[in-house]
């Protein structure tokens, strides 16, 4: 027990460390003995050195995706990421038509970019996914429309951690001359990315997600067959003119050093995190009235999400003090309101409101996850025990015929 | 999001957790909030022939905060008249517990099932008194 690391941080689907080695990369890239240099200085050895870090790191980036480094953007994360994508493929496109396809179970760095094209007159269809979080390809067809420009469909939802059928999506979109982003931000090193087979034209990336800092991100841009991109931010012209303002060589390095050791190690890892992962839900998925929440299968294996019924996640959370975990409670979210993405998988409230993320890393132990199978179980029961629902569910009570007193 | 240190103090220990016998007519029970909302608080006082609250239990559903507000209010019945646990405001569990604003709806709950506790033992007692005058 003692070796334990307290608070244990279960929470990698939010942010991950940055690895050791990738940190060593970044600190080379600082001072004065480093390579400081802008990348967009053609003529000294300072420029050059930097430049040729960058280059580097995008080779490293489009290796993991298929792609070639011609087609990689850099941004500040994937939320800039999503914005040039989206905003940048409507608006260039807006001659052809203004209907944009996406999910429901976005991130909001999709869902809020919608909405604001949806300001500007583009016309935006939100999809509801599957009681097990994937699209339904039959309603999605339906939904394409002569004036449909751009689909985005996230790769691994960040909630539940389900895997989208992009492929299958990708077929669809390039049959009908649609352009296709997806939100990868989750994906690299848990789960392979072809752009090609995948029929991808747009994508997002980031690297705090992958051992890597925060603050910097990726867009995969499709070469053949051109995809063309209204630019967001102006200024010198930098990435082709799609995303001007001097590139930052250590967060590049960094992004691109985590990304080559995310695609060299996958494979062990996933394994390992897998191993982890039903370790946890075999030391827990006996207890009574437990939902896992979206597809076990389709699932990427260091992901978790399970519903607790009759307890309240943040009072859940507060339980688990020693570990850090996220919940799709409202209480835990800025707005009241409990997780889009469990409801619209068709969660009630209160499923939402008692749902407990577990996401595990390169750095999780076994010694971690059965320290946490024991104080679930211990804090779950304490919870039932001061709850007036599970009282009534032990009774015999329906729930949902009785009429509550709302306030 | 830091608790303060009284309300990880009641989660910790909550106080008078249980349960009375909601059809003994000298209890009041008020059940209040719902499951869609995130919080349901069960609050029950045991109240004297003349009007003194002698015990008081809880049960809560919802988040820190809110346990710590029932758990409070259990503790701050006890040996009141009915006039006076009417008159506790929310404010007060506020200011005890140091909520912040976000979640100064939890007090307003705990003060709403106090409300539904007096209710109900004030209409039990109307229907005991109807009974005895019909009898």
């Amino acid at each position: 027990m003692s070796s334990l690391n307290i608070p244990i941080y279960l929470d990698y689907s939010a942010t991950t460390p940055v690895d050791e080695r990738v940190a060593k990369s970044m600190a080379e890239c600082l001072t004065l003995q480093g390579n400081f240099g802008n990348p967009a200085s053609r003529s000294h050895p300072f420029g050059w050195k930097a430049e040729e870090a960058v280059e580097e790191a995008r080779r490293n980036v489009a290796e993991i995706i298929g792609a070639v480094p011609k087609e990689i953007v850099w941004t500040s994360g994937a939320t800039e990421s999503d914005n040039l994508a989206i905003k940048g493929a409507a608006e260039f496109n807006q001659k052809k038509g203004k209907h944009i396809i996406t999910m429901k179970t976005e991130h909001k760095a999709v869902l809020d970019t919608c909405r604001q094209l949806e300001r500007d007159g583009f016309e935006v269809s939100y999809m509801d996914p599957m009681e097990n979080g994937l699209l339904d390809l039959e309603a999605f067809k339906k939904e394409i429309r002569e004036d449909t420009t751009v689909v985005s469909i996230m790769h691994v939802n960040n909630e539940i951690g389900v895997i989208q059928d992009i492929a299958a999506i990708g077929a669809i979109t390039r049959e009908k001359g649609i352009l296709f982003h997806v939100d990868a931000a989750q994906s690299p090193g848990k789960v392979a990315i072809d752009v090609d087979e995948m029929n991808v034209d747009l994508m997002s990336l980031c690297a705090h997600k992958v051992y890597g800092p925060k603050g910097i991100g990726a867009l995969y841009v499709r070469r053949k067959p051109r995809v063309r991109l209204e630019a967001q931010i102006h200024g010198g012209g930098h990435e082709r003119g799609m995303r001007s303002g001097t590139l930052a060589t250590h967060q590049i390095v960094g992004m691109g050093e985590a990304f080559r050791i995310a695609r060299e190690e996958m494979a062990t890892e996933t394994a390992h995190m897998r191993k982890l992962r039903d370790r946890l839900w075999d030391g827990v998925k006996d207890m009574e009235e437990i939902y896992l929440n979206g597809d076990l299968e389709q699932r990427i294996p260091g992901n978790l999400n399970i519903s607790f019924n009759f307890v309240e996640g943040e009072s859940l959370i507060m339980s688990l003090k020693d570990i850090a975990v996220s919940s799709g409670s409202a209480c835990t979210s800025s707005s009241l309101e409990p997780s889009y993405v469990l409801r619209a998988i068709g969660r009630n409230d209160e499923l939402a409101h008692s749902s407990i993320r577990f996401t595990m890393g390169r750095f999780t132990t076994e010694e971690e996850v059965d320290f946490t199978i024991g104080k679930v179980r211990e804090a779950v029961q304490k919870l039932r025990e001061l709850s007036p629902l599970w009282d009534m569910f032990k009774d015999g009570v329906d729930l949902d015929s009785v009429e509550w007193a709302h306030h | 999001m830091a608790y303060s240190d009284k309300v990880l103090d009641h989660y910790e220990n909550p106080r008078n957790v249980g349960v009375l016998d909601k059809d003994d007519p000298n209890v009041g029970t008020g059940m209040v909030g719902a499951p869609a909302c995130g919080d349901v608080m069960r609050l029950q006082i045991q109240v004297s022939e003349d009007g003194v609250v002698e015990d008081a239990k809880f049960k809560t559903y919802g988040c820190g905060s809110a346990i710590a507000s029932s758990s409070l209010v259990t503790e701050m019945v006890k040996g009141k008249t009915l006039e006076e646990v009417a008159a506790i405001k929310n404010s007060e569990i506020v200011e005890e517990l140091a909520l912040p604003p976000v979640k100064i709806h939890c007090s307003v709950l705990a003060e709403d099932a106090i409300a539904a506790a007096i209710a109900d033992i004030k209409a039990k007692r109307e229907e005991q008194s109807a009974q005895k005058e019909s009898a």
